[in-house]
């Protein structure tokens, strides 16, 4: 055997069992999502008939994939705004300023992130509890007892804002530390020498430094919040009550159930493509020019 | 100077508060798993009674968290096995070997960091079924679904396209000189590789590990999906979701915090050894999908 067939054979035996691994569980089940959203097929056999856009045709007029809809795009758009903006405002305070202790509250920031959602959402069933649990209890002591429904159909939704902006912000925050202690530091204290607040700091040496780190994150973010919404949904509210909390994937799972697989792949199929337009259309908006330092 | 300490005050309060909201509903279940049940009925801000271990081993027993346990060892130690042993050589050649089909399987990889599992559980589920209704028809049963060696492979498979990624990325960096200098000592190619590379990539191995730790250990979408036979094999997470939505009707809280605890307790002692690597890890790969 010459040295290019041994090389060859090498990187072959090297590459084959992940290609293959890749192909077989994620490229093929991804094109199965969209082939599947055009066919109907059986709840228990396997047999599927074609019926073009159908699928796709009855979801739109379909209320509660509607409603499933608008509370996906209300979380992504509250989610992305407050994690974001925490994340920002407290890895600059921590980078910019000699905080003590400041170590201790990156460690435990992060805290939220390595605890699975099943965990996060009995911690949240906690707090939430109507009857005894820690928020109304805190409340309380404030003065007539309060009893609010927090996980009630007007309430819901808020409520899966802060437990999904609770487990993101400390991951998002450490990764702008990290972007943000490469910001010269001569930048700042000329400008601080200039009269600069803190507050214009932030705005016209920071962000505009970080702008690239900030782009690509924003981007990961949206698709992450689509997914994040589903895994705290399914775990903490199973969509109710009523529909109140349902988002798109856990539509699209819940359809799986009643073994409609064709309709649940063509809700796949929306969300997916979605979250592409809306990712392509964010980095479009954020586009500026790199600065250099 | 005095508006700059105002100013200071602020973010302290603000710090101290997100800490608060972050540790003490922690704190608040590890305490709430030593609880017997009628204190759940009172003040949840009292402290338990007495260290009131029951809730564990009846965890153990009649929830069989115990078992859960075992499978969730199980499955996670298996994926980690598997993600190595064919992420390594493959993350390994694709970034310092020219060969036909390198940049298509690269930009592959690099597509599939966009495919979030959520989205292909479904086919997953249907494709295994289908394939154990074709065993079952040759040999009288199926063995892929309800098969915890099955689920550490679509674990393994699904956090591929990361895994590679950020090996890759690290792979790359390296310098030409240590392979160079071991083909002329007269090596192969594969003990090169596994002698030579793998112990220069030992940083970007852990990253992997503790991420992939974090995530086999937490998931519970896929499987609660694959795992679905009543009477059959769950992960903890699993297990304990089904704790928690049956505890409405049997108020079985002290049993519930308990599992959390267990579930929780992993992760939480792994984040303290490694906090340091882990978070410094973020950055080596960029962004995590």
């Amino acid at each position: 055997m010459n040295a290019v067939k041994r090389k060859n054979l090498f990187v072959l035996l090297c590459v084959a069992p992940a290609t293959a691994l890749f192909f077989i569980f994620m490229l093929y089940p991804t094109f199965s999502v969209f082939r599947m959203s055009f066919f109907e097929r059986g709840a228990y056999s396997n047999k599927e008939s074609y019926v073009a856009f159908e699928n796709f045709k009855v979801l739109l007029f379909d209320e509660r994939f509607i409603r499933a809809a608008q509370n996906t795009i209300f979380l992504i758009v509250a989610v992305t705004v407050f994690t974001m903006s925490l994340a920002l405002l407290f890895a600059f305070f921590l980078t910019r300023d000699r905080v003590f202790g400041g170590n201790f509250f990156r460690v435990v920031f992060y805290i939220p992130n390595i605890l699975s959602v099943v965990v996060i959402s009995g911690v949240f069933s906690a707090i939430y509890d109507a009857e005894n649990g820690l928020l109304n209890s805190f409340l309380s002591v404030f003065g007539k007892k309060i009893t609010v429904l927090w996980k009630g159909e007007d309430t819901v939704i808020y409520s899966l804002i802060i437990a999904l902006v609770w487990q993101a912000v400390g991951y998002y925050m450490v990764m702008y530390m990290a972007s943000m202690s490469a910001v010269p530091k001569s930048m700042y204290e000329s400008a601080s020498l200039d009269g600069a607040s803190r507050f214009s700091e932030f705005f016209n040496i920071t962000l505009p430094l970080i702008w690239t780190n900030l782009r690509t994150t924003l981007t990961f973010f949206i698709i992450s919040t689509i997914n994040m919404a589903f895994l705290f949904v399914k775990a903490m509210t199973s969509g109710g009550p009523n529909g109140a909390s349902e988002v798109v994937l856990s539509f699209m799972y819940n359809q799986k159930d009643d073994g409609l697989y064709g309709y649940s792949m063509a809700a796949g199929v929306l969300i997916f493509i979605f979250s592409f337009l809306l990712s392509f259309a964010v980095n479009r908006v954020t586009k500026r020019r790199v600065l250099q330092f | 100077m005095k508006k700059l300490s105002l100013y200071k005050a602020l973010i302290y309060v603000a710090f101290i508060i997100l800490s608060i909201t972050v540790l003490v509903p922690v704190a608040w279940v590890i305490l709430a798993s030593f609880k017997q049940n009628f204190e759940f009925y009172g003040n949840p801000w009292s402290l338990p009674v007495g260290l009131y271990f029951q809730n564990f081993s009846e965890a153990f027993k009649t929830a069989k968290m115990g078992e859960y346990m075992l499978s969730s060892v199980v499955v996670t130690a298996l994926a980690l096995a598997l993600i190595l042993v064919i992420s390594l050589p493959a993350a390994y050649c694709l970034s310092r070997f020219a060969f036909w089909g390198n940049s298509v399987l690269n930009a592959f990889f690099m597509a599939g960091l966009f495919i979030n599992v959520n989205y292909i559980v479904v086919p997953i589920f249907l494709m295994l079924r289908d394939g154990d209704n074709v065993l079952k028809e040759i040999f009288g049963s199926g063995f892929l679904l309800n098969n915890l060696f099955v689920l550490a492979l679509v674990y393994a498979a699904t956090a591929l396209p990361f895994t590679i990624y950020l090996l890759s990325s690290y792979f790359a960096g390296l310098p030409h000189d240590f392979e160079e200098a071991a083909y002329i000592d007269g090596a192969g190619y594969f003990e090169t590789m596994v002698k030579i590379m793998f112990p220069l990539a030992k940083p970007s191995i852990i990253t992997v590990i503790l991420f992939n730790f974090l995530s086999f250990w937490n998931e519970y979408i896929i499987s609660m999906t694959l795992l679905s036979k009543a009477g059959g094999p769950r992960t903890l997470p699993v297990g304990l979701m089904n704790l928690m939505q049956g505890q409405q009707a049997k108020a079985q809280y002290g049993i519930m915090y308990a599992g959390l605890v267990l579930v929780m307790l992993p992760t939480l002692i792994l984040y303290i050894l490694v906090q340091k690597k882990l978070t410094e890890g973020m950055t080596v790969g960029g962004v995590k999908g």
